[in-house]
């Protein structure tokens, strides 16, 4: 019997060349006085997108929400919406809405009417915004907060009503800053696969600005990782993780060894001499690298693998000595200095419980990852 | 409807400015035609009429220009004008005072009128020794006044702050309370108690501490009493402001560290009370330099205060150019506590960012 | 419970002794029969049947009101647009000046303020009254309402305001509808302040009043200038008597508020 074939949709309109995208950043510049908060930036996210912007504080990333907010100007540069220049639009008439880190709730009303007061400033029709507040409440489980002012309920629930109130108005655009941020963290992560799932049933474009990494690597769709208001890479979540294009990008996301070195071209690779007498660090890579040239070696700590023996199947060798160990409960971490002084760190997954402890502090080791495992930068 | 919709329907129909020019011509004509009473009603309706006509080309510059407007009508330009009069020469007519600026005499006129102006009254200030006293007094009476409220305050802020919290709304409410009932009732209520047949010397007297009334009624002493009485609570609010915030575990510190409870106060709580301190003594020193109910009521015929002369001044002599001259220097001697009083502030606004 | 010590108990008995008991032997003696004000001679009620006599107390007590109302509330108005223009109203040309005209009359003496208004009103109108009163009181009442209000809109999340404009409303409406709400305590306690402050002042007022406005300071003022009047005493009870219960109703109120507040909190976390 013929089983029917499935093919996975991949969500990638970015990859498409024909897809009109929704949000256009054309050479925008933002200054505020002698600070340049964006500088020059150039992006376009697409309809149905799940867009992140991750950066330390003061990247630009919330300046580039606020801007499609409408509450900044760029002072060089357009912005279009759907094809249209969207800076003149004052704030109250872009179909764009926003979910304040603060919340933002007005707290002289009550749940039902924090929900309502987008749609009494729109067109719809009076009778119809009980249902769509209705609706909203259902879509966040609030039903039975409706009457309820903001001090009366709990930070979750509070998240949830900013969340109904900017949706209610079916935004093309909605936007979402640190929307997660004052919540603790096993609700975080509860909330992170509701706001998800909202996303997907609404179908709404969401932008998200956070600085915080796993948040933007288990919602987004695309990352833009920012820093001193420029782009450094957008690309997805994976795409960050796995080819970060630069050393600070790799540096940002998750934990990284970075080694530098000279690099040797040889066949299908380079060979990188990052220490005297240390055998050289073979990888595979697409950049056109010239002999002798100064480059990064990034490799994550759980694509090294530590054993006493060296694991013949892999590339790339290194000894060592363990000099700490840190246990995290579901992987553990160790610290490994190599006879030239380079410090290394590497991962295990801790699969098995109470296993028997194989390495210990001062314990000589060594450690094995194979030519793919790292990536060669050059910036 | 809401009524913000009302406003913005009309709005957007420009029934603004229809009411506006309606407004402007109706104030025109009540201007031509009217009374005192209705060139009033003329000036404001003139005014809401400009003001919706400024709406109109930039809402915030409308907005910002009414209280703007008004301060500059009833704050800055009076006090143009009482430089101005503190310039001129005491005359018999009216207004008393001359030259007169005639607007009708064009430019020349002016020029003319700037002429006439000079400086004859703050001479006479410096060669009357009834003015320097004056002045010299006030200062005084400031000065040691302001101290003796800091004395009376500093503990009962202290013992404020220390109170337990359940306490400190109700006490402060209690120092607030007095704010609020009429200072001139507050000052009146000393006299009935100072006073010669006053309830405090016939209580002494029953007591047999004296045998003759104690005179404190109309002189300084008096005076002195009704300013800690009266200010009291300005010295004690912000006191008490910086010393509740005090966290206390830097006292606990302190004595961890070997202080005694004495010395942590003096080398802990004082210094870091000082910006309140600092704050109290200016708002209880500016009104006083210029203060003019306390002397008047409680002070005797030689309490020299510079308020009460200023008073005198324009009502019993009507020398409005002397007394114009006197305000003049009053704020003058006022100006560096005020700057130094709005640093303070301003220093303790970003420290407490 | 932390317990007082003697030295903090000491000093907050007398402190509170020094502010009230001059008020209570003020309150007492209006009650006292005798002839003499500082002699007890037996309680009674005449000085205040003397007072409600005198149609000359009234007459000021009503134009106080009628001055104090109309002072209030533009000062009320005046004082919040003020506020808003300094704390929302980012720079403009003079803002320095602004700030300058809206905090100054709060630190000058009320003679200079008294003398430069009279002055200004001289040249503006042909005679004073209750007008030049009220102008004059709510310029330099306005000045308190507008750091109450003030203080209040700094520290009011202004990403409310931002809500209600990405929410659809325009500048009016978000005022009208968010700002204002938000900040009414601050406004009702900023007209209480200008209306308090109006009945109050002297000093402005015999400078700025003419005939037919003679307001309840200025009356109290010519009276005890000369001595102590048992009338007055007697007015003056009612006075403080109308203030205490006032803010002592007001008080309460705001506690019972707060109380009401926090258990909603906690309700609220232990719900969630």
């Amino acid at each position: 019997m013929a089983q029917p074939h499935k093919t996975p949709v991949v969500f990638a309109p970015w990859e498409n060349p024909t897809e009109k995208p929704l949000i256009e950043f054309k050479g925008v510049t933002k200054r505020f006085g002698d600070f340049t908060a964006i500088d020059n930036l150039t992006l376009n996210i697409y309809q149905r997108e799940f867009f992140a912007l991750l950066g330390p504080s003061g990247c630009g990333k919330t300046t580039l929400m606020r801007m499609l907010a409408g509450f900044e100007d760029p002072t060089e540069g357009a912005i279009l919406l759907g094809g249209q220049d969207i800076v003149p639009v004052p704030p109250n008439k872009r179909p764009v809405n926003m979910m304040f880190q603060s919340y933002a709730l007005f707290p002289h009303l009550s749940v039902w009417d924090n929900i309502a007061f987008g749609l009494r400033r729109s067109d719809m029709p009076r009778d119809q915004i009980g249902e769509r507040v209705q609706e909203m409440l259902r879509l966040t489980r609030l039903e039975s907060f409706a009457k309820r002012k903001p001090h009366q309920i709990s930070g979750g629930q509070r998240q949830r009503v900013a969340l109904a109130r900017s949706l209610a108005k079916a935004p093309r655009l909605l936007l979402l800053d640190e929307p997660l941020g004052a919540l603790d963290k096993k609700l975080r992560n509860e909330t992170q696969f509701e706001l998800m799932d909202i996303q997907e049933k609404t179908g709404t474009t969401f932008v998200i600005v956070t600085h915080d990494q796993e948040e933007a690597m288990t919602v987004a769709s695309r990352i833009a990782v920012m820093d001193h208001g420029k782009l450094i890479q957008v690309d997805t979540p994976a795409g960050i993780y796995e080819a970060p294009n630069s050393v600070y990008v790799a540096d940002f996301i998750g934990d990284v060894n970075i080694i530098e070195g000279n690099a040797k071209r040889i066949e299908g690779g380079i060979e990188i001499h990052y220490a005297e007498g240390a055998a050289p660090i073979r990888a595979m890579t697409d950049l056109d690298i010239a002999d002798g040239q100064r480059v990064s070696y990034a490799i994550r700590p759980e694509k090294i693998a530590v054993s006493s023996e060296p694991l013949t199947d892999r590339a790339n060798h290194a000894r060592g000595k363990i000099i700490d160990i840190g246990y995290l409960g579901h992987l553990s971490s160790y610290f490994v200095t190599l006879g030239n002084g380079q410090k290394v760190e590497a991962s295990m997954t801790n699969a098995r419980r109470l296993s028997r402890r194989d390495f210990t502090w001062d314990d000589q080791v060594c450690l094995s990852w194979t030519d793919t495992a790292g990536v060669v930068l050059t910036r | 409807m809401r009524s913000t919709d009302a406003v913005e329907w009309a709005y957007a129909r420009w029934l603004d400015l229809v009411l506006a020019a309606a407004l402007a011509l109706g104030g025109f004509l009540l201007l031509e035609h009217g009374s005192d009473g209705s060139h009033v009603t003329g000036g404001v309706m003139i005014a809401v009429a400009v003001f919706m006509g400024l709406y109109r080309i930039s809402r915030r510059v409308a907005v910002i220009a009414v209280p703007y407007l008004w301060l500059l009508v009833f704050f800055l330009v009076p006090f143009v004008i009482v430089i101005k009069i503190s310039l001129s020469d005491i005359a018999l007519a009216m207004p008393p005072y001359t030259p007169t600026l005639d607007p009708a005499a064009g430019w020349s006129g002016f020029v003319d009128f700037l002429g006439k102006l000079d400086f004859d009254n703050f001479e006479f200030l410096t060669m009357d020794p009834l003015y320097y006293k004056a002045y010299l007094s006030s200062l005084k009476i400031a000065v040691l006044s302001t101290f003796l409220t800091l004395l009376v305050a500093y503990p009962m802020a202290y013992a404020m702050a220390r109170a337990p919290e359940e306490w400190r709304g109700t006490l402060m409410m209690l120092v607030i309370l007095p704010f609020w009932t009429s200072f001139l009732i507050r000052v009146y209520a000393w006299m009935g108690i100072l006073g010669r047949e006053g309830f405090l010397n016939s209580f002494l007297l029953w007591l047999g501490i004296i045998d003759e009334p104690l005179v404190i009624l109309n002189t300084n002493i008096a005076v002195y009493i009704g300013i800690v009485y009266t200010y009291l609570p300005f010295m004690v609010l912000p006191i008490y402001a910086t010393l509740e915030k005090l966290d206390g575990s830097l006292l606990e510190a302190a004595e961890d560290l070997g202080c005694s409870r004495l010395q942590a106060f003096w080398l802990v709580t004082a210094p870091l009370s000082v910006p309140g301190v600092v704050a109290g003594c200016f708002l209880v020193f500016i009104p006083t330099l210029g203060e003019f109910v306390i002397p008047s009521l409680l002070g005797g015929s030689d309490t020299l205060m510079i308020g009460k002369i200023l008073y005198e001044e324009f009502f019993s002599n009507r020398d409005w150019p002397v007394a114009s001259a006197v305000a003049v220097v009053l704020l003058l001697i006022l100006v560096v506590p005020i700057v130094l009083f709005q640093r303070n502030q301003q220093k303790q606004a970003e420290a407490g960012k | 419970m932390k317990k007082l010590s003697w030295f903090n108990a000491t000093s907050l008995t007398l402190g509170f002794a020094f502010l009230y008991i001059p008020m209570i032997i003020l309150v007492v003696f209006s009650f006292n029969g005798g002839r003499n004000v500082a002699i007890w001679g037996g309680f009674s009620t005449k000085w205040y049947g003397e007072l409600f006599n005198d149609e000359k107390f009234l007459n000021a007590a009503f134009i106080t009101l009628r001055v104090a109302l109309a002072t209030a509330t533009l000062a009320t108005i005046l004082g919040t647009i003020a506020a808003y223009v300094l704390v929302r109203g980012g720079r403009f040309y003079g803002r320095s000046l602004f700030a300058g005209m809206t905090y100054a009359p709060l630190v000058m003496p009320d003679v200079i303020l008294g003398l430069s208004l009279l002055l200004l009103f001289k040249v503006m109108f042909s005679q004073s009254g209750m007008l030049t009163v009220i102008l004059a009181h709510t310029t330099f009442t306005m000045c308190y309402v507008s750091v109450v209000v003030s203080s209040r809109l700094v520290s009011f999340d202004k990403s409310l305001e931002e809500a209600a404009s990405d929410l659809g409303a325009s500048a009016f409406d978000t005022f009208i509808s968010v700002t204002l709400p938000n900040i009414a305590p601050a406004v009702i306690s900023g007209w209480l302040l200008a209306f308090t402050l109006s009945l109050d002042d002297l000093v402005i007022a015999s400078f700025t009043t003419g005939p037919g406005a003679t307001t309840l300071p200025i009356e109290i003022f010519s009276e005890v200038r000369r001595g102590v009047k048992p009338q007055i005493n007697a007015l003056s009870t009612i006075m403080i008597g109308i203030v205490t219960v006032g803010v002592l109703i007001f008080s309460i109120l705001s506690k019972r508020q707060i109380a009401q507040r926090l258990r909603d909190e906690k309700r609220a976390e232990a719900s969630a």
